[in-house]
């Protein structure tokens, strides 16, 4: 049993602000995302999870156990690094087997365990290999496959797939997936790549500017956003913001049209995802600037009301720049966010 | 012009100078051992190695070069890690460090000169202390420990800075992921120094130690200035065959002889130190 508790844990650089009071709960062997974008203090807070950093204020749990004054190797976890420090001077043998050596374990247990996770990820006919003989994709395995060997509680991966390329990423994806289920750890996975996020993740940390913004399933922080910046960050392309104004009983103007809503008196900001409009006989009226024919779909770039917004539409429609389209918003898959609090509106 | 040229032409004026200034007058010292003026032989050899200091300044020699070069390693290897992990300051320390390289070793020889001879610091600060009645004459043939002392110590304190500066280079090109790999995987402070920090340093320790090794062997004025004549060393040995007995064969050939020993230890360290195939960073 390894839960992992991150209580009130803040971060300062000097006089920078990394990380403010973040408090976030992981459950045995959960798949947990940090997704960010870069700067947005993803890394400092896995590296203070592996005890690599030390966090200014706040605690870590790990499993019921207070972590945070104890050394890396006692918090019963196992590190994949982005650059895979994949030992270059040692075979892939002794890197695999480099934490079950400094554990002193027998010979035997060592090389049971190195060749039982080699075998695991695919590089059984690699031990005798050094690492400036393996490819960026063996690398990587290499790294995984030693941190699997420990046998942690928990297992944090930092970055592990940014320096694969798209197509064995994708590959690795699935596979560390199926790898990372199968041997029931706790895991923390970093990442900036939204689709790696959504594909992998139990749940979803979404950070921005040193505090997480929203944690849920892949599914709810894409249909239900937190706030206008998960909204703007996850999907490709983002959700499309336009500025509504109230016409009284939960009715609002957006862009000339009258909309229902929620009861609020203030302005809000109207938003709803590319593929939630359907070209209709009522709606959004929307001139057509850009149109890109992506196999599927076109994606179609519009101008309403001086506001550019995307749609996806199914690319039997004919679509060309200036033709002016009535954008039928999904009434369900609507959202609306206050522009003050940046937050959503129920 | 000719791109496959090009490199062979840039290159052809320093190989010209390396020819004329150090191959020829090789060549020359060669022939000038392996000659007494009646065609090749080998007299010049068996003179130098049958004389009686021979096998004291062979023995002189390699034993200093046993002596201090371990120390100087573990010394340098030492300070270099301490400076790599300074945050601060670490500049100004390794500059005070590498001071004594500024220095010629005539001049360090000097300055331990007059630490232990018999009206120096050391006499001084023992007789003023009451460790003994009288100044004594630390280097002389009674005491010959305290002059192989002096003349160690001396060495250690002139040359180890440059092992220093060539550690410090290779440890920066350690990268820190290794470390915190590392001790993610549980190696404490001390099994991250032998299993990351040595090995990945090979090819500095190497640079540094054929290095040190071979100046090891060329040892000659720090020795003139503390030992003079009591502790022979073969360069000593060469300097005195060629200009106090005038024999500039027999100098050629202890040359020689200096020459194949530190060309055998530098094979010896490259074979000991070499990095596997695929195994660099």
């Amino acid at each position: 049993m390894a839960e992992i508790q991150i209580k009130n844990v803040a971060k300062t650089f000097g006089t920078y602000q990394a990380l403010h009071d973040i408090n976030l709960t992981i459950a045995d062997q959960e798949f947990m995302v940090l997704l960010g974008a870069s700067g947005c203090g993803k890394t400092t807070l896995l590296r203070i999870v592996a005890g690599l950093e030390t966090a200014t204020t706040g605690e870590i749990w790990i499993g019921g156990r207070r972590v945070d004054h104890l050394a890396p190797k006692d918090r019963g976890i196992a590190m994949v690094f982005q650059n895979y420090a994949v030992f270059p001077h040692m075979t892939v043998f002794e890197n695999i087997g480099f934490g079950l050596r400094m554990q002193k374990l027998a010979n035997d247990e060592v090389k049971r365990r190195v060749e039982r996770t080699a075998t695991l990820m695919h590089i059984e006919q690699l031990l005798n290999r050094y690492s400036g003989e393996l490819s960026g994709g063996q690398r990587q395995r290499v790294a995984v496959a030693r941190a699997l060997a420990m046998e942690p509680d928990v297992i944090l991966m930092d970055e592990p797939l940014s320096n694969l390329d798209a197509l064995l990423r994708m590959e690795m994806r699935a596979e560390l997936k199926g790898v990372l289920a199968e041997s029931k750890t706790t895991a923390i996975y970093v990442t900036h790549d939204q689709v790696e996020a959504m594909s992998m993740a139990d749940r979803i940390s979404v950070m921005h500017q040193g505090k997480i913004v929203q944690a849920a399933s892949p599914i709810e922080v894409y249909r239900n956003p937190a706030a206008e910046f998960v909204a703007g960050f996850i999907g490709n392309p983002p959700m499309n913001f336009l500025s509504a104004t109230p016409a009284g009983n939960g009715k609002w103007t957006v862009a000339g049209e009258t909309l229902d809503g929620p009861n609020a008196t203030a302005p809000l900001q109207f938003a709803i995802r590319p593929e939630d409009m359907q070209l209709a006989d009522t709606g959004l009226k929307a001139t057509a600037k850009v149109v890109e024919p992506l196999g599927a779909h076109l994606l179609v770039t519009c101008d309403v009301n001086g506001t550019m917004i995307r749609a996806i539409l199914d690319s039997d429609h004919k679509v060309k720049p200036g033709d002016v389209l009535t954008l039928a918003p999904q009434p369900d898959r609507v959202r609306w966010f206050d522009p003050q609090t940046t937050l959503a509106v129920a | 012009m000719n791109a496959r040229i090009l490199p062979y032409v840039l290159i052809l004026p320093v190989t010209l100078f390396l020819c004329l200034f150090f191959l020829y007058p090789f060549i020359l010292v060669a022939q000038q051992a392996f000659s007494t003026g009646s065609g090749f032989t080998l007299d010049n050899f068996r003179d130098v190695t049958s004389h009686w200091k021979f096998p004291i300044s062979m023995k002189n020699t390699l034993l200093l070069a046993a002596a201090v070069v371990p120390i100087q390693l573990a010394l340098a290897l030492l300070m270099a890690t301490m400076v790599s992990r300074m945050e601060k300051g670490r500049d100004l320390v390794l500059y005070i460090w590498t001071i004594p390289l500024g220095i010629s070793d005539l001049a360090a020889g000097l300055i331990w000169l007059a630490i232990f001879e018999q009206s120096g610091f050391l006499n001084t600060m023992m007789s003023g202390l009451g460790v003994v009645d009288k100044p004594v004459n630390l280097l002389s043939y009674q005491h010959p420990g305290i002059v192989f002392l002096a003349i160690a110590l001396a060495e250690i304190w002139r040359a180890t800075a440059i092992m220093l500066v060539i550690l410090v280079a290779g440890i920066g090109l350690i990268p820190k992921e290794y470390y915190e790999a590392a001790e993610v995987f549980g190696a404490s402070p001390w099994k991250r120094f032998l299993r990351i920090t040595l090995p990945m340093l090979r090819p500095s320790l190497q640079t540094a130690l054929v290095l040190r090794v071979i100046l090891a062997f060329e040892i000659f004025a720090v020795v003139a200035a503390l030992g003079g004549t009591l502790f022979p060393v073969l360069m000593g040995e060469t300097y005195a065959y060629q200009f106090d007995l005038l024999n500039g064969g027999a100098a050629a050939a202890i040359a020689l002889i200096i020459l194949a020993i530190s060309i055998g230890f530098t094979l010896l360290i490259l074979r000991l130190l070499r990095v596997p195939k695929g195994a660099s960073i």
